[in-house]
This record gives structure tokens, C-alpha cells and sequence, in this order.
């Protein structure tokens, strides 16, 4: 757009201030301002929002305003089941391939276009072009249609045991259902406009990345009946207006809380929380009871990693405790072992093979670094100093290698240069690397499938692109299962596997808290923040 | 005067020219791929391939740049990589309150660090000059951020006359703006101050110790009137020379001012781009301070004439 969208925000501005002159006089008299009666839920978000299409970008910061705006077919509960939440039931036939779902009454979208089976067989085909989970769905898909305004067909071409659960998907990419119109733009470009069905509306023109994001209540939405319960049941906006303040200065933010200025801050720094804490008008609480789990990833194409015994002794080389006090510093925010790869608490939650990370032995380590053959070669750990989660890991990783007589160079880097530099298949020599570390909740990282970091499919897996037939088997034979305890056998098998293979390490497994006032009511206890059901006194 | 003001116009053409390419290559040769960060975790490679299409990333530099420079000439600084939102928006919204307070940093600082300086070389030698510049040092010394977090536990937690964070548009209140721009400018103009200060100390104490205004003594003119339309008056040049350059300063504060204060300015806007490689929002802003720089050095030259009507353009 041209310089004509700058003259704009003048002419706005100007425009603003013929209209609200009067207000500024009289509240230079000492006027008092009418006192607006609606409620207003101020928030100081984990991250800025910059782009507000939720199937571009796998972002959290997107995915939560996602929730707000959009709705999904259906939805994960506190147990970890799925249930229906704009789908009013489904039917399955017998032979598993073909799922008949149903629309319930009611669902408008914010442009006041009742919501169809053709707008969701639209969303479902553009977010299983850019999902993980919905990629692997569309390749079991025959075919998905809209047989009627309200019942779409989806039916697959082999027996799939996550279809529920990934139309239930509760982290990023979330299914989102748009409008057609929107639902149909290219995956790899955004929506040019944000309209949901969920039960707030997103104001485009009051949104100023880097700055708020303001949405208020849709009034037409109709909750579900049922309580809320994670991204399921009725969420019942109990607020008018949601406004999303960034601050990105923890101290600052702290500071906002403290004086009242914002309600609810989503991720205060843990070495704050003492001083929030000290204001009896605050409450700190573990919204996500799931956590998230640290990841040190190794890069499979070169040495020393590349070979099995050298990311075994690395394993015997570090201990949880160590990378949680550098990460969050309070034992009440992480769990002092968490041994499972896919998280404690999870419904696939076991702790099969995962001795030596849970004994730290020197020698061990020693050994099979000898075994592998390891020649002092220099080992390249990328260290994200501008991400706290990151670099504690780099530091604590590179002063274990280094104990068991590793050769360890940390590249310091920001985020941004880490997000680049990880994608380089070179060698670390020549631009490339050894070990990055990262994070993933506990809602991506729940089961072989949703957990890309122990796929093994080589060149076509995550970063640093393990290959391993027996693992990649397993995550198949777990995704077709449709009996759960078949499921946990597999579970099981897989675990064992990824302790011998070492696909990465889980560093371990902790709770961000929250912090709000205690004139928040309502806020609800989930893996992602959800603002429904929240009332503000 | 105006055939100078004219040639110094047509002078900041070839400097804008070359910031524009320096700023370009500077951001696409560094390392960093926005397309990357967009894809996110679970793109596959051939996804950032088609993000990078998408966002003309594959094109070789040479076509980018002429792209973008026939774009900028259109008045069109191009989309954020991000948001998708026109950059002339972004710093539309962003505008006024750097702008504001930048405007009220000078003035605090010029209005408190020139009188300062002028006392301080006045009574040079004693504990009020020794004060002066302690508070100085203590400005120039202390990183903006202590300050502004030392102002927000005094002023908004203990005192609770200002709010911690945000900004008001003039144009909305102005109680609330007020209320908003006092203690960044404080943190801001501390430094600012500082550097005045201390070169309207300097300047002065050579500037009186010249023969007209011992001349100007020995007349019997008062002191205040010696001080300050004798000896300030031919000591401004390289003050207001001082206060030009200071805004590269103000510049950089302004990034950090903004971010302890939660402002929505400009300077957030340039580190948040930075960290995300956001180009076509860097090289907009970069540009729009480059543009403003050279411009108010402009203004600084123009001022000597009213200081010392021996400078003639």
C-alpha cells in the first residue's frame, strides 16, 4: 500500500481528536469521563502477535488468538478425551472408514454467514495441507464432502485410529474452521481477513503488532451446554472486551500487574514471581497442568552424533535436575524426574528405558564416548542467549560434554539466527551443527504422532534428521491402532527403542506459571489459555 | 539562504540513496530467514521453499532491491513479512509517540541542562558546579534502563502519580498523555541532559573568559544579562551543534525508553523487526530515522544564524 495508508493514520488521528477534544478539556477541568459499564479483561500476552492466521504459522501467540476467534469440530477435554464441540455427534460405520459428523444449530460466522459443512470441509483440507497431524490424516482420506449444509463425510481409505483426535488436535495447527471464502486461500499465504465462529470477534482495526490485539464478545455465538473443560464444553464469554497489552519487559509487566494496570500476565518471569507474590491481591497458578518439556536435539548427518554410543554417553552425561534449576530455578514449577518421552501426566505416559537419564554416571559416559569412537573433534552446540528455555539448556549441555572430555564450542546466537542456522544440512564446519536446544508443550508432545521430535523418518524428519525404520514402524502401527491398550504395548515398544537411539534428550518436564489478580474469576485450568469463562469483578 | 536550503535538500538524496543500499545488504546478507521462522517447527523444507516464493526471498538480490527501491519511490515501503501490513501503517501508528516523546526529552533536557551548564561554569570551582556535574556523570553514566526502572518504583509503585507502562495520544487526553510521558522522558533526557549540560559548561567557561566580556563586565552590565545575552549567545553554536548530534543518542534510547515503558514507538517496532528479520519493516524505519537525522542536522546548521549573524549560507 502506498504513502496513502500513512496519510490515513494522520487524517484518523486527526479526525480522533476533533471528536474527542471536548472529552480532553473536560478532563483537564477535572471532569469526570462517563464511566463505561462494559468489562474489559486486560492481559499481557507471552508473546506479540504478528501474524493472525492460525494455519500460516504454527506460532502459540497465533494459535491462542485462534481459540478466541475460531471454533473447531471438535475439542480435547480435561481427561484427554475428545468431544464434540461445534460437531453436534458423529457416526462411524462398521468397518472404521467412514465418518459421518453433523453441525449443531446455531453456528454464525462473525460476519453473520451461518456456518456450513462445505465451510468446514474447506478449513479441514487447508489446515491438512500445512499440519503434521493433518497431513498424515488427508493421506488416509478417500475423499471429504459436504453431504448436506450440515453433515460433511470424511472417509479414508485404510483404518486410521486418530481421526478424532486429530480433527481434536489442541495445539498448533490447530483446525480452525473459516469461512469457504477464506478456507480456500493458498496454505502458504494468509487470510486476508480474520473471521471465526468462536465466541469473541477479532477488531482488525484496533489490532497494532508489536502493541494490542483487541477482540470483543460475539454476542450471536451459542456456547455448548456442557462446563468448560480444556478447549471442550461451553465457552461462555463472560467479558466484553479482551485487550491483549505486550509489554515486553517482564519487570514492567510485573510492575503493570502490581498497580492494576493489566489482570492477567501469562508468563511472568520466574525470577519476579517473589516480588508478584508479595501483593496479596495476586494469585500465581500453574494454569497448564500439562507443562512443557525441554529438548536438547543432536544432528544425526555427522560425527559424533551420528553414532548411537555418543548420544548414549551424552545421555549418561547429564541429569534433569541440572537443566530445570537453570531453567525455572523454583522445584515447585518442574517435576525433579520426568522419564517419559511423551510427558508425564499424558495418557502414554511411561518411564521404559530411561535409566540413564535418570542416573548421571561419569565413567559410563566416559566409556561409550570411547566406544563411539569419538576423535576430539569440535562439537558445535548453538546457544540461543535471547531465549532463557534455550540457553540454560546450551550452557548446562555444554558443561556436561564437556566433563566427559567433549571438545564443546558454543555458538551464540539470537532466536531468529537459530531458527536459519538449524536447517543447515552442511556440516557444522561448514555452517551447520551438532546439538540445538528447544522446548515443545506438553499438549505437541503427548503422543509418536503430534511428537515430530522422535520421528525417524531421515531426510523428511525434524532437524537434525535421524533415520530408523523400527521407530517410524512403531509410530505407524501406534496411529492405525484403534484399541488403547494395543496402543500402550506400542508405546512401550517405542520408548525402549527411543532410549536406545536417543533421538533427542528430554531435558525435562516443567510448569510455567500464571499470574493474575484476584479480580479474575473463572480462569481455567488448561495446556493453553483459554479466556472464555473468565469474569473480571 | 534558500538556494542553500535547497542544494542541502537535494544533498540528502544521495545520502538516503546510499543508507537505503547499505541497510539493504546489511539485513539480507546477515544471517537469519524469516521464512523459517514463519514455517515454524514442523515445516518441511520444500514449505519454506514455497514461504520463500511466496515472499520473493529467492529472487536474486539485485531484482529485491530494485523492487523494493521502485516500490519506495511509489511512496510504497512494501508489507510487513509478518502481519502482512503496510509499512507505511506500521509507522503511521508508531509515529506519534516517538515523535512526542522525543519532542519532550529535548525539551525537558534543553530547558534544565542549559541553565545548568551556564551556573555551573558561572560558578565554576565551587560545590554548586561540583554538584552539576556529578549529576552529569551520574547521567551519562547510569544505562537508561536503571533509570527507568528506578523512576517507575519512585514515581508509580511508591508515589503512584504515574502510571507504570502504555502511552495516551495527545490527541485522546491530554491529562493521560501527560500522565504517560513524563517519566520516559525523564529516563530518556538523563544522558541528554548530561551531554548538554557538561558542552554548555565547556563552551561557556572559554566563552567568558574572551575580551568582550570582560568588556561587557567593566561597562557595569548586570551578570544575568552578561551571561546570558553576551556569553551564551556567542556559545551556542557548538551547544545547539551538540544537541544535532545528541539525537543519534536519543535515537538508541528511544529503543530501550520504549521497551521499559511499553511505549508503541517506533524503536520497539525496529527491535521487534530485527529479531523477527522483518526487512521490509527495518529498512522502513531505518530510513524514516536516517531521513529525520538528516534533516534536523539541516535545522542545526540553519540555527547558526540566529546565534552568530557572521554565518551566512
Amino acid at each position: 500500500m502506498p504513502i496513502t495508508a500513512f496519510a490515513n493514520v494522520l487524517k484518523k488521528s486527526a479526525r480522533h481528536a476533533v471528536l474527542s477534544a471536548p472529552i480532553a478539556v473536560a478532563g483537564l477541568m477535572g471532569a469526570t469521563a462517563p464511566v463505561s459499564a462494559e468489562s474489559v479483561l486486560k492481559i499481557v500476552p507471552h508473546a506479540d502477535l504478528r501474524n493472525v492466521d492460525p494455519i500460516w504459522t504454527t506460532a502459540y501467540i497465533t494459535r491462542n488468538h485462534g481459540y478466541l476467534v475460531f471454533d473447531t469440530l471438535f475439542a480435547l477435554d480435561e481427561n484427554l478425551e475428545v468431544q464434540p464441540q461445534m460437531a453436534a455427534g458423529h457416526d462411524v460405520s462398521e468397518d472404521g472408514l467412514t465418518y459421518t459428523i453433523t453441525l449443531r444449530d446455531g453456528l454464525t460466522f462473525h460476519d453473520g454467514s451461518p456456518v456450513t459443512a462445505e465451510d468446514v470441509v474447506a478449513s479441514i483440507k487447508r489446515w491438512g495441507a500445512r499440519d503434521g497431524m493433518g497431513q498424515k490424516l488427508m493421506r488416509v482420506t478417500a475423499s471429504l464432502e459436504a453431504a448436506d449444509d450440515k453433515t460433511v463425510v470424511l472417509t479414508l481409505s485404510e483404518s486410521y485410529g486418530l481421526v478424532l483426535q486429530s480433527l481434536g488436535k489442541i495445539s498448533s495447527n490447530v483446525p480452525f474452521i473459516m469461512p469457504k471464502r477464506l478456507a480456500e486461500t493458498d496454505p502458504n499465504k494468509q487470510v486476508e481477513e480474520i473471521i471465526g465462529s468462536g465466541p469473541f470477534k477479532f477488531v482488525a482495526d484496533e489490532w497494532q503488532p508489536g502493541n494490542q490485539v483487541v477482540y470483543e464478545k460475539f454476542d450471536e455465538y451459542v456456547p455448548r451446554e456442557e462446563p468448560a473443560s480444556y478447549a471442550a464444553g461451553g465457552k461462555v464469554a463472560n467479558v466484553d472486551r479482551v485487550e491483549w497489552r505486550y509489554i515486553p519487559d517482564a519487570a514492567t509487566a510485573s510492575q503493570a500487574l502490581l498497580a492494576g494496570e493489566v489482570d492477567y500476565y501469562e508468563q511472568p518471569a520466574v525470577d519476579l514471581l517473589p516480588m508478584i507474590q508479595s501483593d496479596p491481591s495476586i494469585k500465581v497458578e500453574t494454569v497448564d497442568p500439562l507443562g512443557t518439556q525441554g529438548v536438547v536435539r543432536f544432528n544425526f548427518k555427522y560425527p559424533p552424533f551420528d553414532n548411537k554410543k555418543a548420544r548414549q554417553a551424552a545421555l549418561w552425561a547429564v541429569q534433569q535436575a541440572d537443566y530445570m534449576y537453570s531453567i525455572m530455578g523454583d522445584p515447585a514449577y518442574f517435576e525433579e524426574f520426568c522419564g517419559a518421552y511423551f510427558m508425564c501426566g499424558g495418557p502414554y505416559e511411561t518411564d521404559i528405558g530411561s535409566e540413564p537419564l535418570r542416573e548421571k554416571d561419569v565413567e559410563k559416559a566416559k566409556a561409550l564416548l570411547a566406544e563411539s569412537g569419538y576423535d576430539g573433534r569440535e562439537v558445535l552446540i548453538l546457544d540461543p542467549t535471547d531465549i532463557p528455555v534455550a540457553h540454560g539448556q546450551a550452557l548446562v549441555t555444554a558443561q556436561a560434554l564437556r566433563e566427559i572430555g567433549m571438545n564443546v564450542k558454543l555458538v551464540a546466537m539470537d532466536w531468529a539466527t537459530m531458527t536459519s542456522r538449524r536447517a543447515v544440512r552442511e556440516a557444522p564446519e561448514n555452517g551447520g551443527w551438532n546439538i540445538f536446544p528447544t522446548w515443545w508443550l506438553a499438549a505437541d508432545q503427548l503422543n509418536p504422532v503430534t511428537n515430530i521430535s522422535v520421528a525417524a523418518s531421515g531426510e523428511n524428519a525434524w532437524f537434525g534428521w535421524p533415520e530408523n525404520q523400527k521407530i517410524e514402524d512403531l509410530r505407524n502401527a501406534f496411529a492405525k491402532e484403534t484399541d488403547a491398550a494395543k496402543q500402550m504395548e506400542i508405546i512401550e515398544e517405542l520408548q525402549a527403542e527411543l532410549y536406545d537411539f536417543v533421538p533427542y534428550i528430554p531435558t525435562g518436564q516443567y510448569y510455567q506459571p500464571t499470574a493474575f489478580r484476584d479480580n479474575v474469576k473463572g480462569v481455567l485450568e488448561a495446556p493453553v489459555p483459554f479466556f472464555w469463562n473468565i469474569s473480571v469483578e | 539562504m534558500y538556494a542553500y536550503i535547497i542544494r542541502r535538500l537535494i544533498a540528502t538524496i544521495p545520502i538516503m540513496a546510499i543508507v537505503a543500499v547499505f541497510v539493504f545488504m546489511l539485513l539480507h546478507l546477515s544471517p537469519g530467514d524469516p521464512a523459517a521462522i514463519i514455517a515454524g517447527d514442523f515445516a518441511t523444507e520444500e514449505q519454506i521453499l514455497k514461504i520463500r516464493e511466496q515472499l520473493g526471498l529467492n529472487d536474486p538480490l539485485y531484482v529485491q532491491f530494485g523492487g523494493w527501491l521502485l516500490n519506495l519511490l511509489h511512496g510504497d515501503m512494501g508489507q510487513s513479512i509478518y502481519s502482512g501490513l503496510p509499512v507505511t501503517k506500521l509507522i503511521g501508528q508508531r509515529l506519534e509517540p516517538t515523535l512526542m516523546l522525543t519532542l519532550c526529552t529535548m525539551l525537558i533536557a534543553i530547558t534544565l541542562a542549559i541553565p545548568l551548564g551556564v551556573i555551573a561554569a558561572w560558578k565554576v570551582g565551587t560545590w554548586i558546579d561540583r554538584a552539576v556535574m556529578t549529576l552529569a556523570v551520574f547521567g551519562f553514566s547510569v544505562p537508561v534502563f536503571v533509570i527507568g526502572y528506578l523512576l517507575i518504583l519512585g514515581g508509580s509503585r511508591k508515589l503512584g502519580w504515574f502510571p507504570v507502562q502504555g502511552y495516551t495520544s495527545i490527541l485522546e487526553s491530554v491529562p493521560g498523555f501527560l500522565s504517560h510521558i513524563i517519566l520516559p522522558a525523564l529516563t530518556l533526557g538523563a544522558v541528554y541532559m548530561a551531554l548538554i549540560a557538561r558542552m554548555t559548561r565547556a563552551t561557556m567557561l572559554d566563552v567568558l573568559n574572551e575580551d568582550y566580556v570582560r568588556t561587557a563586565y567593566a561597562k557595569g552590565l548586570a551578570t544575568r544579562k552578561v551571561l546570558i545575552k553576551h556569553a551564551l549567545k556567542n556559545a551556542m553554536v557548538p551547544i545547539s551543534t551538540t544537541i544535532g548530534l545528541g539525537v543519534a543518542l536519543l535515537i538508541g534510547g528511544v529503543v530501550v525508553t520504549e521497551s521499559v515503558f511499553a511505549i508503541p514507538g517506533l524503536g520497539r517496532l525496529t527491535v521487534d523487526a530485527v529479531l523477527r528479520t522483518d526487512y521490509p519493516v527495518i529498512q522502513g524505519v531505518i530510513l524514516v530515522f536516517s531521513f529525520t537525522y538528516v534533516l534536523l542536522n539541516l535545522l542545526i546548521d540553519l540555527s547558526y544564524v540566529l546565534f552568530d549573524p557572521r554565518i551566512r549560507y
